[in-house]
């Protein structure tokens, strides 16, 4: 059994290479406790600035989503100059996710999936790596103490507290009394200032899921005008009809094919913001509750709520635009 | 009614009511992949993956009422 324990742990190179590697980051995660101060629970609802003094524009997403974005190129850019005939390693990996992607697509738009293509795939690669981006240990933990003079300023500032229920006083976790926590809470604040995060997940972010949502609901409309031309428009502004009845019934259902457009970019956003916010909340509070286990059935669940999210944003995408190319007229045929 | 006590009831109503949609829900897209599934046993990787599919569907609706929520108690 101890001769087993020590093989397990000792017994190749790769092994003690590893066992090293953990015990080093062990300690250092040890060490970093009780040297940096501890931040306490916070939910910031958008994206801080991470310069105090520096433009308000610059928050943490932003450099997160410069990141992802950095990460994707530098993949892409890899796996094109060492292409092989026979692929090996990354290439073999790139391929087998461009070929699921592509069935997936192929499965929906049929001889329109190499068109649409480019664009889901480059969604769903953006999304899957910002939805996990948010999960690596360090991004919302380390960061910032911004001095207190913002701490007047609260009101539109984006720093609460989960005061109440729980704090960390002096890296310990204690579930206190309201005025004791309260104490311990404003006590951590006035020592050090309000904390912010170095990093913060993309889609964690209203901007960032806003900004894909609409870049893909105005693709939608363009996609629509190349395949039906002007007569795409006519599905918003239809006032054909054998009698004025169904002149006023066909304009009414115009004006709510208009208001639902609008109304997808809100669910698009929304749904994508949702779930990977609610997560990080998620994680945190079980985190805060027991700090040990307890996380991980919970960290599970949300690598595998990045991928659905990025399959759902990916599929919708591919079923607007393949409804877009068809015009109305020939759909109502088919009913 | 104080304004704090209102945005507590109303963010505890809001996650609360919208949970009973989507559960009911979940719960039907759940059963009837379940009797598919016993059916149609060769087809049940595809209707896995239209299930997850559903339900992540049926599952945002519930986090808009979460997103609300957290609207209502943090801002």
């Amino acid at each position: 059994m101890r001769q087993k324990l020590i093989d397990a742990l000792w017994g190749t190179t790769t092994r003690k290479t590893w066992t090293i590697v953990v015990v080093v980051l062990l300690i250092a995660s040890l060490v970093t406790k009780f040297v940096l101060p501890v931040p306490p629970p916070h939910v910031a609802l958008s994206g801080e600035p991470i310069f105090s003094s520096g433009p308000a524009w610059f928050t943490n997403s932003v450099l997160t989503t410069i990141i992802v974005d950095i990460i994707l190129i530098l993949l892409a850019l890899l796996t094109r100059f060492s292409l092989k005939e026979v692929p090996s390693g990354l290439q073999n990996v790139m391929e087998a996710v461009i070929e699921a992607l592509y069935g997936l697509a192929e499965s929906v738009a049929g001889k329109n999936a190499s068109k649409f293509f480019p664009w889901v795939a480059t969604i769903f690669l953006f999304v899957i790596i910002s939805n996990w981006s948010g999960l690596i240990p360090g991004v919302g933990s380390i960061g910032f103490y911004h001095p207190t003079e913002a701490h007047g300023a609260e009101g539109e500032g984006h720093g609460f507290l989960l005061d109440n229920q729980l704090a960390m006083a002096g890296g310990s976790i204690i579930l206190a009394a309201p005025e004791k926590t309260q104490g311990a809470a404003v006590a951590a604040e006035s020592e050090h200032g309000k904390f912010v995060p170095l990093f913060r997940a993309p889609s964690a972010d209203l901007n960032v899921t806003f900004a894909l949502a609409i870049a893909t609901m105005v693709m939608v409309q363009i996609w629509g005008v190349r395949h039906l031309g002007g007569g795409y428009f006519r599905k918003f502004f239809n006032f054909s009809g054998p009698n004025g009845f169904m002149k006023g019934i066909n304009g009414f259902v115009g004006i709510l094919e208009l208001i639902s457009e609008f109304a997808r970019i809100i669910a698009f956003g929304f749904r994508l913001f949702g779930n990977i916010f609610a997560g990080e909340i998620v994680l945190a509070t079980m985190a805060f509750l027991f700090a040990f286990l307890l996380p991980i059935p919970f960290y599970a669940l949300e690598v595998f709520v990045g991928f659905v999210q990025a399959l759902v944003f990916m599929m919708l995408a591919l079923v607007f635009f393949q409804m877009s190319t068809i015009s109305h007229g020939s759909h109502d045929e088919h009913h | 009614m104080e304004i704090d006590a209102a945005k507590q009831l109303g963010a505890a109503l809001a996650m609360g009511l919208g949970a009973i949609g989507p559960g009911i829900g979940i719960g039907l897209i759940g059963s009837k992949a379940m009797e598919a599934m016993g059916r149609n046993p060769e087809a049940a990787g595809t209707i896995q993956t239209n299930m997850i599919l559903a339900i992540a569907f049926a599952e945002s609706i519930g986090i808009f009422a979460l997103v609300i929520a957290l609207l209502l108690k943090f801002v």
